[in-house]
């Protein structure tokens, strides 16, 4: 029984950190959005709160705790409480599978302690998709939920919005997932150690970079990011399906929404960029004989890898406009499917000649 | 443990499934759908099939069901003519399922042969994703490509039918 309580507590501990950093890197996304807006834009961002306003997120989670919470007339008061937490939970529950760092087993009062990775289930990526599309849930009830047509039409747009894109992103994965041979991100990364050559991306005998991009086009939409922001789209809907809310229930959505860009680019790190390997053989820190200090190397390296792919959603939402409609629709079904599918096909053609 | 986890399942899917015909508005009935869909994925990790139970979301949470409340909302469905006298066929079904399962139940430990004794090992060493694929692509490789083909049928029917206007105007 004590054994099951410390593995219980070391459990907890690990779900509390990873959940502190997670809440962290929204807080730092919410300023360095803005702030990386306003750079692209020749302008200077936020600055009154804090200097250069780096207390911008504090206050701007402050007034949101102490704004008052509406709930419209007429709405379904059950549903607009419930679709804010089906839209944040599954946010957030996916980062139980990512490794964040190598793998150092150590033995805790008899227990063993992987520290960088919650649990390694062995359908870590299945486990993630199937959260992503239970997120969707939060978005459809919130928009039928507000009782007011643009939210409606918010949710709705979603709905067929994510449908269409989870499938390319299940299937630009299928690439990796043949040449790694296993679904746990843990063994998915271990498998790509040794310097950047041997990235998914770049690895022979069937480099990933047509999948890579579909996954990246594909992520975008689903965390319905400019230039795929149909479901909010600002200009036609007022703000899509979040448009009632208010307050705390506004924020968990916003909360939602970056740390699912979180999570989806740390997905695109550890499945095509090697996750926490270094783009050379092993590590610097082991090299000059501090072997026990190289997972701070291998963490900074996925922290990097992340940040480059938030950047991302940063810069595309400065440089680009919103899709219509039937443009995302025939985008997603007559341009991305086919890549996705062709890739499979050329992917298995390569395994099959070239057996490693 | 098991059984606990076991009979926690399936009373809340028992419960779920009835609510999802009983309740009157269609978005709750979808709600306890989604819930019974989760409490069958929980069922099959407890009988270690982690990737049916991912499929299972993946598939019936994730896709199907969305579209069902996709078109509930669109439809905005009035309460009055719901089972659209169906109460007869439900019955003989409903009476058939109930026979079968207490003949089930009666002839329980007699009539269902034990499961290979080394099925669970096979999986174990393999990982049950890859166990699953060996024998859909060897010993079932010929249902597997026959449902394949039925689902073929079923997405060029849809095709069909959504799209009236084929060799007349430009589709």
């Amino acid at each position: 029984m004590t054994e099951l309580s410390l593995r219980l507590a070391v459990s907890l501990a690990q779900i509390a950190a990873v959940m502190g950093v997670v809440m962290l890197t929204v807080m730092i996304l919410t300023l360095a959005e803005r702030k990386v807006l306003g750079w692209m834009q020749d302008r200077m961002g936020p600055m009154e709160v804090g200097p250069y306003g780096i207390l911008q997120p504090i206050a701007d989670g402050l007034k949101l705790f102490f704004k008052e919470d509406i709930v419209p007339a007429g709405a379904n008061k059950f549903m607009f409480s419930l679709a804010p937490i089906l839209a944040m939970v599954p946010a957030l529950i996916g980062f139980a599978v990512i490794p964040f760092g190598p793998s150092n087993k150590f033995e805790l009062f008899g227990i063993t302690v992987e520290p960088f990775v919650i649990s390694d289930i062995n359908i870590g990526i299945l486990y993630i998709l199937a959260f992503a599309s239970i997120g969707a849930y939060g978005i459809i009830l919130g928009g039928w939920a507000s009782n007011s047509k643009y939210s409606l039409l918010g949710g709705l747009r979603s709905a067929a919005q994510v449908i269409s894109y989870e499938l390319n992103v299940g299937l630009a994965i299928v690439g990796v997932l043949i040449l790694a041979g296993s679904l746990s991100l843990v063994k998915i990364t271990e498998a790509q150690s040794g310097g950047f050559w041997h990235w998914y991306v770049f690895a022979l005998p069937a480099p990933q970079i047509f999948a890579f991009v579909v996954y990246v086009i594909s992520a975008v939409a689903e965390t319905n990011r400019v230039p795929f922001d149909l479901p909010e789209a600002e200009s036609e809907l007022v703000a899509g399906f979040f448009t009632e809310y208010s307050g705390m229930r506004f924020a968990f959505f916003f909360i939602a929404e970056y740390a699912n860009m979180v999570l989806v680019s740390c997905v695109a790190a550890a499945m095509f960029l090697g996750g926490w390997n270094a783009p050379y053989p092993g590590t610097i820190l082991e090299h000059v004989g501090l072997g026990q200090f190289a997972w701070a190397e291998n963490i900074a390296w996925f922290t990097v890898k992340a940040y480059l792919f938030l950047f991302l959603f940063f810069w595309l939402r400065a440089t680009l406009p919103r899709l219509r409609y039937d443009q995302l629709m025939k985008f997603g079904w007559k341009v991305m499917l086919p890549i996705a599918l062709g890739n499979i096909v050329v992917t298995s053609i390569a395994v099959y000649l070239f057996p490693r | 443990m098991e059984q606990l986890f076991f009979f926690y399942f399936a009373a809340v899917i028992a419960v779920a499934s009835v609510l999802v015909v009983a309740l009157r508005n269609p978005i709750y009935s979808a709600l306890s759908l989604l819930i019974m869909f989760f409490h069958v994925a929980g069922l099959y990790v407890s009988l270690r099939a982690e990737f049916l139970a991912a499929v299972q979301v993946i598939v019936y949470a994730g896709a199907i069901l969305v579209l069902y409340l996709f078109v509930v909302m669109l439809l905005n469905l009035k309460q009055d003519d719901r089972y659209h006298r169906q109460w007869p066929v439900a019955g003989v079904v409903g009476l058939t399922l109930a026979v079968e399962a207490v003949m089930l139940t009666l002839l329980k430990g007699r009539a269902i042969p034990p499961a290979p004794a080394n099925t669970n090992e096979t999986v174990e060493g393999l990982g049950n994703t890859e166990a699953l694929g060996d024998a859909l692509y060897s010993t079932y490789l010929f249902p597997f490509e026959v449902a394949s083909l039925i689902l073929l049928v079923a997405m060029i029917g849809a095709i069909i039918l959504a799209k009236k206007d084929i060799g007349g105007s430009e589709a």
